[in-house]
């Protein structure tokens, strides 16, 4: 049984399914007419109110007015007070790697200012990459600065001038600035596209030689199942490549979307994310019968990919456990990669928690790919 | 490896295979020398297709087990795959390549060298050379068998395993095969071939008769016939067709066929039919010409007991 994997073998297959591939025309318009579809069907905000979102305070004043203020953003729902930290430099990162939503700063001589009445500064800075997920916390932060503050400061200058607000509240949103939706959708798309077209062309592959009894060929010749099953593989990832850069030419010169970080990384990221799916595509054409099995197998896999990544709903704005399906789908991870690479500019350290996850989904598949394939006719 | 698989290219013993509930084979043994055309014959869905799966490592075997070039036809499978060259019943070449392409494309699967030269030599004496660049989906039904024939030989095998090879391939075409396949088996290698025709049948060094899954007969040509020990007649006179109609049911009578001019009468009961034939004879008009039966005789023979016995 110990034949090695062989060359000839492999390339021999690549080299037939770029041919097939190439006479194929109607696989051929979907690789590009589904991302135009999909690039028209989402290009609309979808907005969702999502509650207890992960924030860290950095208090420099510890005042009693500083902690009622914090137990009024915590009572408004929005809020999680999860970490109390000390520097600004603590802040920045939380925020780069996602861990925190929103960061809360009290400045030192806060309560001071208050009594005095000198409007002093509360700074929050938001990870507003996806502003859906910020959007409502940040607004209802105005009115509850003002409704906890009302009581404690009865009979003080601040509460002398009801005309302006007692506290200066300046948001600072980081990433995506202006809050555009499209900065969201763009990478989102990027990865529901991929998901879509390379699962679904990947899982016809297999059960498209057992429908045409061409399977029967292929299993009579010496050719192994993991030169069978890679050398499919190959011709679609450049496939998604292609798609990729056609995207990204689109989210750049049209949605003018901002890139922050590394192209290389991007399309590293990318790669990891394409082959994921092509082994879980070329996994499923082995389990199902035929064609249309393996279809529906896509869209079974698609729709949570769509729904529970952070594509659709903000990620943070999920109960708990559609929070853990969505930990384990590919999509999640690499909506997060995207995003931090295009609108944070984030390093590979950075982006490793979000990294390995995906490989380690497509270690776990083409171990269960290779288990399925079937090396006889039974 | 034991003197005799030495001898043998196939050898198998005990192999069962089951789809659910249905016994496709049942115990199949078979042995098969180096050099030998082997025939396999039965009527549809008798397990001729699943046998040859079966050897090739195609099908995992319920029970039984076997060698095939000497390999373990459960354990060894990749190698037998790599010396055996399988032509399925179905056309299962790639309708979207086109034929040179398919033809490198099996090439490169048996990891074969400097395999332009030997494409090339395969397309000449298919006669496709000006065709090459055609998609092999268009080629006709004939057309496509011979291409894969031409496909599974490629890597000189030693051993070949033809379902239904000639299965609408025209007269001159058939010929030719034939005699390749003679040349083939002159030089050492040995050939498993399914087919439904008598003349094919005739042609092969041994032959075995499958039917609802079990292995009936297998000898050369003469010795099936031999071992059936039939009685048979050849009828000829007016109005055919009216006169086979009176003669069923008759003592001796198991089977009668038309053959244009002529109807044979065939029964297992030598002295009854003969008494039956002497009788008719005497009525005339008809004449009986008593005859040797016939391979076809015998197969159709077999299939009516086997009716009886396994189903
Ligand atoms: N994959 C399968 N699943 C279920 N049943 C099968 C399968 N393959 C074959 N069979 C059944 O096994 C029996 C034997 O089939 P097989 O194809 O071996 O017959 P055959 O002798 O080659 O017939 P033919 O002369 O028509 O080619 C048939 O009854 C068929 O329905
Ligand atoms: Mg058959």
């Amino acid at each position: 049984m110990s034949t090695a994997l062989s060359w000839s073998r492999w390339s021999g297959i690549i080299i037939k399914e770029f041919i097939q591939l190439k006479r194929d025309r109607l696989t051929f318009g979907m690789i590009i007419g589904i991302p135009i579809m999909q690039l028209i069907l989402f290009g609309y905000a979808i907005n969702s109110d999502p509650k207890h979102l992960p924030t860290a305070v950095l208090d420099a004043d510890h005042s009693l007015y500083g902690r009622s203020l914090l137990q009024g953003l915590k009572n408004s729902e929005y809020f999680r007070i999860d970490r109390e930290i000390a520097t600004e430099a603590e802040a920045g990162d939380l925020l780069a790697h996602g861990t925190v939503q929103f960061v809360v700063t009290i400045p030192p001589d806060f309560e001071k200012k208050l009594l005095r009445g000198e409007r002093p500064a509360l700074l929050i800075e938001a990870d507003a990459t996806d502003p859906n997920a910020t959007g409502n916390a940040l607004a209802a932060v105005a009115g509850v600065v003002r409704t906890a503050l009302a009581r404690d400061l009865k009979g003080t200058p601040s509460a002398a001038s009801p005309a302006s607000d007692p506290v200066d509240v300046r948001l600072h949103r980081s990433y995506n600035p202006e809050g555009i939706t499209s900065y969201n959708i763009v990478p989102g798309l990027l990865g529901t596209i991929l998901t879509m077209t390379m699962i679904l062309m990947t899982g016809l592959a297999m059960t498209r030689e057992r429908e045409r009894g061409t399977f029967e060929n292929l299993l009579a010749t010496p050719a192994r199942p993991l030169e069978v099953m890679t050398g499919k593989i190959v011709p679609y990832i450049l496939i998604g490549l292609i798609q990729v850069t056609l995207l990204l030419g689109a989210a750049l010169l049209v949605f003018r979307v901002p890139m922050m970080g590394s192209v290389l990384l991007l399309y590293l990221s990318v790669s990891l994310f394409i082959a994921a799916n092509l082994t879980l595509g070329i996994t499923f054409s082995s389990i199902a019968r035929n064609q249309l099995q393996a279809m529906q197998m896509t869209f079974f896999f698609f729709l949570p990919s769509i729904l529970l990544s952070g594509f659709m709903f903000p990620f943070r704005g999920m109960p708990e456990w559609a929070q853990w399906v969505g930990t384990v789908l590919p999509l999640t991870h690499f909506l997060r990669l995207v995003r931090g690479i295009m609108l944070k500019g984030n390093t590979f350290v950075e982006l490793w928690p979000n990294i390995w996850p995906i490989g380690l989904f497509m270690l776990a598949v083409i171990g269960l790919g290779l288990g399925v394939y079937r090396k006889t006719l039974d | 490896m034991s003197g005799m698989d030495r001898d043998l290219a196939i050898n198998v013993t005990g192999l069962n295979k089951y789809f659910g509930p249905k016994h496709v084979v049942c115990d199949l043994s078979l042995q098969v020398k180096h050099g030998e055309i082997f025939g396999f014959l039965g009527p549809n869905g008798s397990g001729k297709t699943t046998s040859i799966r079966l050897l090739c490592g195609l099908l995992k075997p319920d029970s039984g087990s076997g060698t095939c070039l000497g390999y373990d036809i459960i354990r060894e499978t990749s190698s037998i795959k790599r010396e055996v060259g399988y032509m399925t019943q179905r056309f299962s070449l790639w309708e979207d390549l086109t034929i040179s392409e398919n033809l490198e494309f099996i090439a490169r699967m048996y990891g074969m060298k400097d395999r332009r030269p030997l494409i090339d030599q395969a397309l000449e004496k298919l006669g496709l050379t000006s065709r090459r660049d055609q998609l092999a989906g268009a080629l006709s039904g004939g057309w496509k068998q011979r291409l894969s024939l031409a496909a599974c030989m490629l890597h000189k095998p030693k051993l070949l395993l033809l379902d239904e090879p000639t299965a609408g391939v025209d007269p001159k075409a058939r010929r030719d095969f034939w005699e390749e396949i003679h040349q083939l088996a002159a030089d050492g290698i040995t050939v498993l071939v399914s087919t439904h025709y008598m003349d094919e049948a005739e042609r092969c060094h041994r032959l075995a008769y499958l039917a609802y899954g079990h292995l009936l007969v297998s000898g050369t040509s003469q010795e099936v016939v031999d071992s059936q020990a039939l009685a048979g007649y050849e009828v000829t006179g007016p109005d055919l067709a009216q006169y086979a109609r009176t003669l069923h049911g008759l003592p001796g009578v198991d089977q009668i066929t038309a053959f244009g001019t002529t109807l044979h009468v065939v029964g297992r009961h030598a002295a009854e039919l003969e008494r039956t034939a002497a009788s008719k004879r005497a009525e005339g008009p008809h004449e009986w010409k008593q005859i040797r039966p016939g391979l076809e005789d015998i197969f159709i023979g077999l299939m009516e007991t086997a009716k009886d016995n396994y189903t």
